[in-house]
């Protein structure tokens, strides 16, 4: 045997080695091997997609805008105070992301600007007129995206999924992928809540709260809204508590006349969680408060005795139970008619802490696990009766050259497979379709090695220089058509999500390695065959 | 030695006017097509159009003219039904739902369960896809066949004269064309995974392109004397077989894929067969006489 036909044999020997090495953790032979071998050999393999296990994809948009406005709120709100303190008279007002003071004066704008250096002016005439800057818009944007996720990985983890996949994509989205999931609906609703809990009062007062009618069917809320619109007091606002009829499960919602400032919110808590109401044998949740939250806490009670206090949690009143005495030691609970799992997941949301802003779902793809399995199936049989065509037409056609290249061929799914799995790639349904296409793609190198040897060999020439001369002259030729469809598989990674890089990745892995058994795989069996010798007949 | 297809003699550039006018009516279809896509009046699919679609598989048989009842009863609009009887699947369409993300779908699962409260199904897939991601998705494909396009172009130019490069660029072209031509007559959906095969379909295309065109520009330096036409001719039947075998081999895989790889690839299988076929019949009859009309225009080209 030649050397250099020897170094290559050694050297598609140590690939196919590599190749299996890596491949290992996806056979169920990898359980057997010994200790040291799990250690210290890669141990990951080849991940399947979503789409073959099963499992769901989430992409949520942080409302950064809605935090941009909650933040200009609440500076109006400290201007009021800071501008009451002063004893500086003026009026201010917010409308959307703009802040008016009015009247204009030296001694507003001066407490104003010294406090507040984060606000532009806009507007320095009659009245002043401020909104955020750019640049503290955008550090709130950024910092509400960037919490919206610790507090969505929070969420999750409590929820309990094996390997979630969860990063921030470009400035304000968050994808979530959860492979494997039972429930998707839940752990969509526990990532979606805002869970911005908070405390406010009940205004009994006003005379308005008599007028307001003691149920409404759901979807009439909107009509009730408008025809109080006018009516309410300044800081008083109106909103719903939902109530199940326990007899019938009727659902209906009640109207209540809240005042609109906040007393407390729920980033005071420390613990929630689910207990189970002894009279009607119904889960609710008990909240507990930190030091400072059971002194606010506290402090509220003892201020509003027989009052009502409203615990709302995004907006929906939970219960608004009448302040019987001072609360000490910082617990409290909700009720509202829960089912387990709702109060577990609440729970989990105020525990998680609530998000910085809203978020809105813009894309959810869910894949059932039997539909993944049913994937896998066909994916499985289109790989094997693909490869069996190909197999026997090319050992029908070339004969025994045929089946130097179907032993290319295995060589070539092997190293796929290998190269898949030191790469941990993610196998795709479109990524088996990948693989299936570069089974055919892989023999066509062959195929115009063969017929150009064939060419050769009619126009009299040796078998041996037949070949040689038939692999410089196919040589261009294959690498044209393979450079293509690499350009192409360069540009749907880039370009693609979830299973089309999965095809990307296989396409582009299977026509690089068919460069190379084709050009040295195949080459040196011939040689191997040739260097024994001379060949008087070439089985082609 | 077996062959498929021994010595022929046929005139493929003398059949050239009717490859012009056939290729032509369907690149043209491909360019109405694309036109239609972009003014959103193809039938474009849910992760391009945004919308919602789940596909449900019931322990009984489903009558899909029941299903169509108990949605239209409900008041979904624009939706469509697609069926899988064998398997007992159906799927369901509702495109550009205004709707909150989430809401439709559970809508859609509602309305089916009390419709057949006796028949149970799973739910096999749920994709709902929002307008802001659907415009990103268009965007991202539109990049990138722009970006595969630029590639292959640049790639061509470097490798093959002005004439040559012509030739496989507009084979090229015409085969994505010509696909998405059959696609669009035959009102299937158009999406990012048909995309994803178009764009494949275009990385293919080159392969028995080059393997024609390598032979012709071996010809064309040795047979200096013969005319151009009559040395593509005989380029083109000497490597006639391996033309057909290359693709054969790649089209065996295609099919496996479309007949066993199941229904989520199945549009893409047929998309990459027809590519196939499309692209071996290109590289004879479009190829090739496009490379002899650029000659002839004009004969004192540099080599």
């Amino acid at each position: 045997m030649k050397k250099n036909i020897l170094w290559r044999f050694i050297l598609i020997g140590l690939t196919v080695v590599l190749a299996l090495v890596f491949f290992l953790p996806n056979t169920p032979l990898f359980q057997y091997m010994p200790g040291w071998w799990k250690n210290n050999m890669p141990d990951k393999g080849i991940t399947l997609g979503l789409d073959l296990q099963g499992g769901v994809h989430l992409v949520f948009e942080v409302e950064g805008d809605r935090a941009v406005y909650l933040t200009t709120e609440r500076i109006a709100h400290s201007i009021k105070e800071l501008l009451e303190k002063k004893k500086i008279p003026a009026e201010v007002t917010r409308d959307g992301l703009l802040l008016s003071v009015a009247p204009n004066s030296i001694d507003v704008r001066k407490a104003i600007e010294d406090s507040y250096p984060i606000l532009t002016p806009v507007e320095t005439g009659a009245k002043l007129v401020y909104k955020l800057s750019d640049k503290e818009a955008n550090r709130i944007k950024e910092t509400s995206a960037e919490q919206a996720l610790e507090t969505i990985r929070n969420r999750i983890d409590q929820f309990g999924v094996s390997e979630p996949t969860i990063h921030r994509q470009g400035i304000n989205e968050i994808v979530v992928q959860l492979p494997g999931i039972k429930d998707p609906k839940r752990a969509i609703e526990i990532i979606g809540k805002t869970a911005q809990l908070e405390f406010k009062l009940v205004d009994d007062s006003a005379p308005v709260a008599a007028e307001l009618p003691a149920a409404l069917k759901p979807g009439e809320e909107d009509a009730l809204l408008a025809k109080f619109a006018g009516k309410l007091p300044a800081d008083d606002e109106i909103l719903f508590e939902k109530s199940v009829n326990r007899e019938t499960g009727e659902v209906s919602k009640r109207p209540i006349l809240l005042k609109k400032q906040v007393l407390m919110t729920g980033d005071l808590l420390t613990e929630a969680k689910v207990n189970i109401d002894q009279r009607f044998n119904e889960p609710h949740v008990s909240i507990t408060f930190n030091a400072a939250g059971a002194k606010l806490f506290e402090d509220i009670t003892a201020a509003n005795v027989k009052r009502r206090l409203a615990i709302v949690l995004d907006g929906n009143v939970y219960s608004a139970p009448v302040i019987q005495e001072r609360i000490a030691g910082g617990n409290a609970q909700i009720t509202g008619r829960f089912s387990l799992n709702e109060a577990k997941d609440l729970a989990i949301v105020l525990r998680a802490g609530a998000l910085p802003a809203p978020v809105k779902m813009l894309q959810n793809v869910t894949v059932g696990p039997s539909l993944g399995a049913d994937s896998i199936e066909a994916g499985k049989r289109a790989v094997i009766i693909g490869a069996i065509l190909v197999v026997v037409f090319m050992v029908f056609y070339y004969r025994v050259s045929g089946a130097i290249a179907d032993s290319a061929l295995v060589l070539n799914i092997f190293l796929l497979l290998g190269a898949m799995a030191s790469l941990n790639a993610t196998l795709t349904l479109p990524g088996i379709a990948g693989i299936v296409l570069a089974i055919g793609m892989a023999v066509d190198s062959n195929v115009l090695m063969f017929e150009r040897i064939r060419e050769e060999l009619r126009a009299g020439k040796t078998p041996r220089a037949a070949v040689d001369s038939g692999y410089n002259k196919a040589f261009w030729t294959i690498f044209d058509s393979h450079v293509t469809t690499l350009i192409t598989a360069a540009v749907l990674f880039q370009f693609g999500t979830g299973p089309i890089k999965g095809f990307a990745v296989t396409l582009s892995l299977g026509v690089s390695i068919n460069l190379f058994t084709a050009l040295i795989g195949t080459k040196s069996i011939f040689d191997l065959i040739n260097s024994r010798k001379e060949v008087r007949k070439l089985s082609i | 030695m077996f062959e498929l297809i021994r010595k022929t003699k046929i005139d493929f550039l003398g059949k050239r006017k009717f490859a012009f006018i056939f290729s032509g009516i369907f690149s043209i279809i491909g360019v109405v097509a694309i036109v239609q896509i972009a003014n959103g009046k193809a039938n474009l699919g849910i992760d391009f159009a945004g919308g919602t679609s789940i596909q449900l598989k019931f322990e009984k048989t489903v009558n899909l003219h029941e299903v169509r009842k108990a949605l239209e009863e409900g008041g979904v609009k624009d939706f469509d039904l697609q069926d899988l009887p064998t398997e007992r699947k159906i799927l369901i369409r509702v495109k550009k739902t205004e709707q909150e993300l989430g809401k439709a779908s559970d809508e859609l699962t509602g309305l089916i369960s009390k419709k057949f409260p006796g028949n149970k199904y799973v739910v096999d897939s749920t994709t709902e896809i929002g307008p802001k991601v659907g415009r990103k998705l268009r965007a991202d494909a539109a990049k990138a066949v722009a970006m595969a396009t630029l590639g292959i172009l640049i790639y061509v130019a470097i490798r093959f004269k002005f004439d040559f490069a012509v030739g496989a660029t507009i084979a090229t072209f015409h085969d994505v064309l010509a696909v998405l031509a059959v696609f669009f007559l035959l009102g299937k959906e158009i999406n990012l995974i048909l995309v994803t095969a178009l764009l494949t379909i275009a990385g293919y295309s080159l392969t028995d392109t080059v393997v024609v065109f390598d032979r012709i520009r071996e010809n064309l330096r040795l047979r200096i004397k013969e005319p151009v036409e009559a040395v593509m001719n005989a380029s083109i039947n000497e490597v006639l077989s391996r033309t057909i075998i290359v693709s054969l081999t790649t089209l065996f895989t295609g099919v496996s894929l479309f007949l066993f790889g199941g229904e989520v690839i199945h549009d893409f299988a047929l998309a990459i067969i027809l590519g196939i076929i499309i692209g071996t019949y290109s590289s004879i009859f479009v190829a090739s006489p496009v490379v002899l009309l650029w000659r002839k225009k004009r004969p004192f080209a540099k080599k």
